[in-house]
C-alpha cells in the first residue's frame, strides 16, 4: 500500500535513523541500560556519561552552558515548568504574566491554571502578520510583571518573533522572559550566549528526534529559580524529578547534533522547496497566505484558498499528509485560534491549508502536490455556491446567512 | 478516524451537483448555513405539474460529510412529492452514511435546506 506524502513536519517529523540507531543501544542487556543516578557502578556511569554528552549535544546547538539544561518529557512539560515554576517562586515580587493569543495550547492552558490559582494574565493580539506589538508589549507591562512568555516560531503559520528586541524590553522592565522553541531549535540559529532569555523550551520529536521527550534551558547568568514541578529524588539539580531516560536522552542529544551540523544545507533546501510550493499556487484566485511570508520558518506554508473548505479540501488531497484550521477538525468545531487571533475571517480559518515540507520531502513530492492540490481546489469551487456567489459579484458579509 | 467510504463515494462521484434557475416559478431554493461555521449548503429542487420533484441540484461549502449529506438529498428528494420530502429525517442521513457523532450537525444541516427549499416554492405559489 502507497503511504501518502507526509507534509505534516510541524506535527512531529520522524526519527532519523542515525537517531534511532544510536538509542537502540541503550535499551536491552547488550547495551548500556543502567540508571544515570547509580554512581556507584559501571552500568550507571556509562548512563551517566552518555546523558553527560547528549546534555553538551543540546547546548551546543543553541549556545548555552551544559549545566543549563534540563530534561524533561517534552516541550509542553517545559512550558509547564518554566511558567509555572517561575510564578510559583517569584510570586511575591508580582503575580501578573503577558503572552500572546498565538501561543501552543501548552502555554495557553498552563496560564489559564494559573489564574484559576490567582495570577492575572493578559493574552496580546499579534499583529496581523503575527508578530508582536513591541509597542504594546511596552504598554502592558506593569509593576507587578513577573514573566512573559512567546514563542520563537509559531507551530501553525510559522512566523518568527524578533527575541533581541522582545528580550531587551524584559531586562529593562525586570521581567522574566520564556521562549518555547518547539519549532524553531534546530531550524534557525539561537544563540543564548548572546540572547537577553531566560528560560527556553526544546522538543526533541520536532527536530527528527524521539516524541516524548525535551528539555528547558534555565539560565544562570543571570541566575533564574524555578520551583519544582515534578518531585522525588531532586534529580536535574532539583528542578525535575524522576529517572533519566537514557536512550530518549541521547535521542535527543543525537537529533540536535545532527541539526547542528546540517542547518545551514538544509534550511536552504526547505526553502527552496516551500518556494516552489507557494509557486505552484500563486497564480491561483482568492489564495492567501496567512503570516508573515519574510518572517517565517523555512518549512511552513500555511495557505487559504478561498471559497473551500479546509476538511474537504484536506480529504480530496488525501495522498498528502497535511493539517487545517478548520473548525471541522477539531473535535470543537471551532476554527484555529490562531488564525482568529490575526484577524482572519471565519471563511479563510475554515479554508486554511498547513503544508510543512522537511528533510525528506522531494522536489516531485512538491510537484505532485501542487498538480493533486490545484485539481482538487478546482473542483472543490465547482461545488462551492460562495464561489458561484463571488463570481457573480456578490459580497459575502452583506449576506444575511440562515445559520443554525 | 479514516472517512467513511459512503462520504467518500459521494464527494469522488458527487450526484447532482449544479444550479437550477431559482427565479423559475416551479423551482425552490433552500440556502442555510453561514461561512462563519464552515457550512454552507445551497439546496434547489424544481416540481412538475404533479407537485413531484423531478430534478434536484445541490452546491456545499464544507467538509466531505456536508457534501455528502446534501448529494445524498437530492438523490433522496427526486420522484418525491413535496409532503414526502418534507419527511426525510437527518437520522436516516447519518444511517445511510455512518456518520460519526462530531459530524451530525451536517445531516441536520440537510435536512434544514430541502424544508427551506420547499418554502421557498411554498411561497411562490402563494
Amino acid at each position: 500500500m502507497l503511504t501518502p506524502t507526509y507534509m505534516d513536519y510541524s506535527s512531529t517529523t520522524p526519527v532519523d535513523a542515525r537517531v534511532a540507531n544510536k538509542m537502540a543501544k541503550y535499551l536491552t542487556m547488550e547495551g548500556d541500560f543502567g540508571n544515570a543516578a547509580s554512581r556507584s557502578h559501571y552500568y550507571g556511569w556509562q548512563a551517566e556519561k552518555a546523558v553527560d554528552e547528549a546534555r553538551s549535544q543540546v547546548a551546543d546547538l543553541v549556545g548555552a552552558d551544559p549545566r543549563e539544561i534540563v530534561w524533561t518529557s517534552g516541550a509542553t512539560e517545559s512550558n509547564n515548568l518554566a511558567i509555572k515554576g517561575i510564578a510559583n517562586f517569584y510570586q511575591k515580587r508580582g503575580k501578573h504574566i503577558i503572552t500572546l493569543k498565538t501561543e501552543h495550547k501548552a502555554v495557553l492552558d498552563t496560564c489559564r491554571q494559573l489564574e484559576r490559582e490567582g495570577f492575572e494574565v493578559t493574552y496580546l493580539d499579534p499583529l496581523a502578520n503575527g508578530l508582536l506589538d513591541l509597542d504594546l508589549f511596552k504598554k502592558t507591562i506593569r509593576e507587578d510583571t513577573i514573566l512573559a512568555s512567546f514563542m520563537h516560531v509559531n507551530n501553525e503559520i510559522g512566523v518568527i518573533q524578533d527575541l533581541q528586541s522582545i528580550g531587551d524590553i524584559c531586562r529593562e522592565n525586570k521581567v522574566f522572559f520564556h521562549v518555547d522553541a518547539a519549532q524553531s531549535a534546530g531550524k534557525i540559529e539561537i544563540d543564548l550566549s548572546l540572547l537577553p532569555v531566560d528560560l527556553m523550551s526544546f522538543s526533541a520529536h520536532k527536530i527528527y528526534g524521539p516524541k516524548g521527550m525535551g528539555a528547558l534551558y534555565v539560565s544562570r547568568k543571570p541566575r533564574v529559580r524555578l520551583e519544582a514541578q515534578m518531585h522525588g529524588g531532586g534529580h536535574e539539580r532539583g528542578m525535575r524529578s524522576g529517572t533519566l531516560a537514557t536512550h530518549q536522552i541521547v535521542g535527543m542529544g543525537e537529533a540536535f547534533a545532527i541539526a547542528k551540523a546540517e542547518m545551514k544545507d538544509e534550511s536552504d533546501r526547505t526553502l527552496k522547496l516551500r518556494q516552489r510550493l507557494y509557486d505552484g499556487f500563486s497564480d491561483m484566485e482568492e489564495v492567501v497566505v496567512n503570516g508573515d511570508l519574510d518572517q517565517r520558518i523555512a518549512g511552513n506554508l500555511n495557505i487559504s484558498f478561498n471559497y473551500v473548505e479546509g476538511e474537504s479540501l484536506m480529504m480530496a488531497i488525501s495522498d498528502v499528509a497535511v493539517s487545517s484550521g478548520s473548525a471541522c477538525t477539531s473535535s470543537s468545531l471551532e476554527p484555529s485560534y490562531v488564525l482568529r487571533a490575526l484577524g482572519l475571517s471565519d471563511e479563510l480559518a475554515h479554508s486554511s491549508i498547513r503544508f510543512s515540507v522537511g528533510r525528506y520531502t522531494t522536489e516531485k513530492d512538491v510537484d505532485d502536490a501542487i498538480v493533486l492540490v490545484r485539481e482538487k481546489v478546482e473542483k472543490l469551487r465547482d461545488l462551492s455556491p460562495l464561489w458561484d456567489m463571488y463570481k457573480d459579484g456578490i459580497d459575502l458579509n452583506s449576506v444575511e446567512w440562515a445559520a443554525h | 478516524m479514516a472517512y467513511g467510504k459512503k462520504v467518500l463515494d459521494h464527494y469522488e462521484n458527487p450526484r447532482n451537483v449544479g444550479v437550477l434557475d431559482k427565479e423559475a416559478n416551479n423551482v425552490g431554493t433552500g440556502m442555510v448555513g453561514a461561512p462563519a461555521c464552515g457550512d454552507v449548503m445551497r439546496l434547489q429542487i424544481q416540481v412538475n405539474d404533479d407537485g413531484v420533484i423531478e430534478e434536484a441540484k445541490f452546491k456545499t461549502y464544507g467538509c466531505g460529510s456536508a457534501i455528502a449529506s446534501s448529494s445524498l438529498l437530492t438523490e433522496w428528494v427526486k420522484g418525491k412529492t413535496l409532503d414526502e420530502a418534507s419527511q426525510i429525517k437527518n437520522t436516516e442521513i447519518v444511517e445511510e452514511l455512518e456518520l460519526p457523532p462530531v459530524k451530525i450537525h451536517c445531516s441536520v444541516l440537510a435536512e434544514d435546506a430541502i424544508k427551506a427549499a420547499i418554502n421557498d416554492l411554498k411561497s411562490k405559489s402563494n
